[in-house]
């Protein structure tokens, strides 16, 4: 079960080393492992296995995480083309979603 | 400092009569909240009541009861998911004390059961905020489970009263949620990251509060796949039963008139052209995920949808004509295609740009496919094609 991938080269994340301070979190924040400690900073060591859900960002306390989070479902998605909003399950109005 | 069990029920202010009651933790339950009680699922987890500095605790069992798991099953299939809920607030399990360890988690009560489940031989708090009864991954993707009512948790139900240190406990999957150094700026409280899934929390614990990275990585196994199947099942809906009836009525159409012999015999045969795709898509290839090739969901779906139709064609379920079954092949493949895009949803490693890059071009197939098989299988009613 090793190694889901998903579509490669897609993904937002961008990662500024000059503003990593070394904390870890992002490594141990992220469901995809994602990051690799390298020389006491972070690297991005496997891109597109990244599912964008901005765990990493959120916990990064220098702000050197940057990825356009979101929701990665397709009834999501057309949701928010439907309503014209940002893709969104919405999971509280009652509807059925992840 | 011991706390005093008093096992009983406590004339707590706001907390309602009744065997196991409905739970209003700590005597912090505003007004509002506490008529809401009401739609919260209590299915007798609660075995007695502690007194603490912050008020009054519910004690839980830390296993399931048979309704426990009754429960579990119905929500899986659906069966009033969005409302499976338990008061937010801190439950004790085992006789916790002011050094036990503090787990934080959502209100969606299977995020509850499965973490008052990991915990059983442990002397420990829960704090459960208000995920709106979402679970712990969704409701932090879509904020609900954030910083900000973490905060408030911590806050209201004055947990700097009830223990001597300052780390909580949180499910790393909500992460996406919550900063955790804003809530440490903001209540003084450290957040610890735990392992993925609850099942992990006890060797989480053995390594010293660490999670390897093994228990950080989220997978995907068959096991989970199949349990989030029946989700997508009812994805259609009243729909599920309005185009099956919908196809019966036409297949009575032929070209020398209406014929309500021919609405059930070969009529029937579209009813299960049209399940054998949508479940093509939401059945089949969420679970045989891995093995199909391609990356796409859609043409994961696409490929098993043909697959069935080949397979319904060899039964002679496709019509006779070639139009009536290219038509199907179509209508099977787009429904199909479609249903397994939705998976997305469900699955643990797709990006929302990969999904949206996905859709632009699949979206637009699977429409144009159901469409014009639809076209077909219409036109092949009422001519002799």
């Amino acid at each position: 079960m090793k190694g889901f991938i998903y579509l490669p080269g897609v993904v937002t994340l961008e990662l500024d080393i000059e503003k990593c301070n070394g904390c870890r979190m992002c490594m141990m924040v992220c469901p995809h492992a994602v990051f690799e400690m390298e020389n006491k900073r972070a690297v991005i060591r496997n891109k597109d296995f990244c599912m964008e859900c901005g765990a990493c960002a959120k916990n990064c306390q220098p702000g050197a995480i940057i990825v356009k989070s979101g929701v990665g479902c397709a009834a999501g998605i057309i949701n928010g083309l439907i309503r014209g909003t940002e893709p969104s399950c919405d999971c509280s109005s009652g509807e059925s979603c992840c | 400092m011991l706390y005093r069990r008093t096992g009983g029920r406590l004339p707590l202010s706001g907390r309602r009569g009744g065997r196991g009651g409905e739970v209003i933790t700590s005597g912090q339950a505003d007004k509002q909240t506490s008529r809401q009680a009401d739609k919260y699922m209590n299915s007798g987890f609660i075995t007695g009541y502690i007194q603490t500095k912050s008020g009054t605790v519910p004690q839980i069992a830390a296993t399931w009861s048979w309704r426990d798991r009754l429960n579990t099953m119905k929500v899986r299939w659906s069966v009033g998911r969005m409302n499976y809920r338990v008061f937010p607030g801190i439950y004790a399990v085992g006789t916790p004390d002011r050094s036990s360890r503090v787990f934080v988690t959502g209100n969606f009560k299977l995020s509850f059961d499965h973490l008052r489940r990991a915990l059983n031989g442990l002397d420990a708090w829960i704090l459960v905020i208000d995920s709106k009864g979402i679970n712990v991954w969704c409701a932090a993707g879509k904020g609900t489970f954030g910083t900000k009512e973490v905060v408030r948790r911590i806050r209201i139900h004055h947990l700097d009263q009830l223990i001597d240190h300052r780390k909580i406990i949180l499910p790393q999957l909500s992460a996406t949620g919550v900063a955790a150094h804003e809530v440490k700026r903001m209540t003084g409280f450290s957040v610890i990251y735990g392992p993925v899934k609850a099942t992990d929390i006890k060797p989480f614990i053995d390594a010293g509060l660490k999670a390897s990275e093994a228990l950080r990585r989220i997978r995907f196994p068959l096991v989970e796949r199949m349990k989030l199947i029946p989700v997508d099942m009812f994805y259609g809906k009243y729909y599920m039963l309005a185009v099956p009836v919908v196809f019966l009525i036409f297949a009575g159409f032929t070209p020398e008139g209406y014929s309500f012999e021919d609405m059930l015999n070969p009529g029937w045969k579209s009813t299960v052209n049209l399940f054998s795709g949508y479940f093509s898509g939401c059945i089949l290839t969420p679970a045989l995920l891995p093995w199909i090739p391609f990356r796409r969901f859609s043409l994961k779906g696409l490929a098993m949808g043909w697959l069935v139709a080949v397979l319904l064609a060899s039964l002679n379920l496709l019509g006779t004509g070639l139009t009536e079954m290219i038509s199907w092949f179509l209508m099977i493949g787009g429904l199909s295609s479609f249903m397994a895009m939705n998976f997305t949803g469900s699955s643990t490693f797709t990006s929302l740009s990969g999904v949206q890059k996905e859709m632009k071009t699949a979206l637009p197939a699977q429409i144009s496919m159901v469409s014009l098989g639809l076209a077909g299988w219409i036109l092949t009613r009422f001519t002799d094609l």
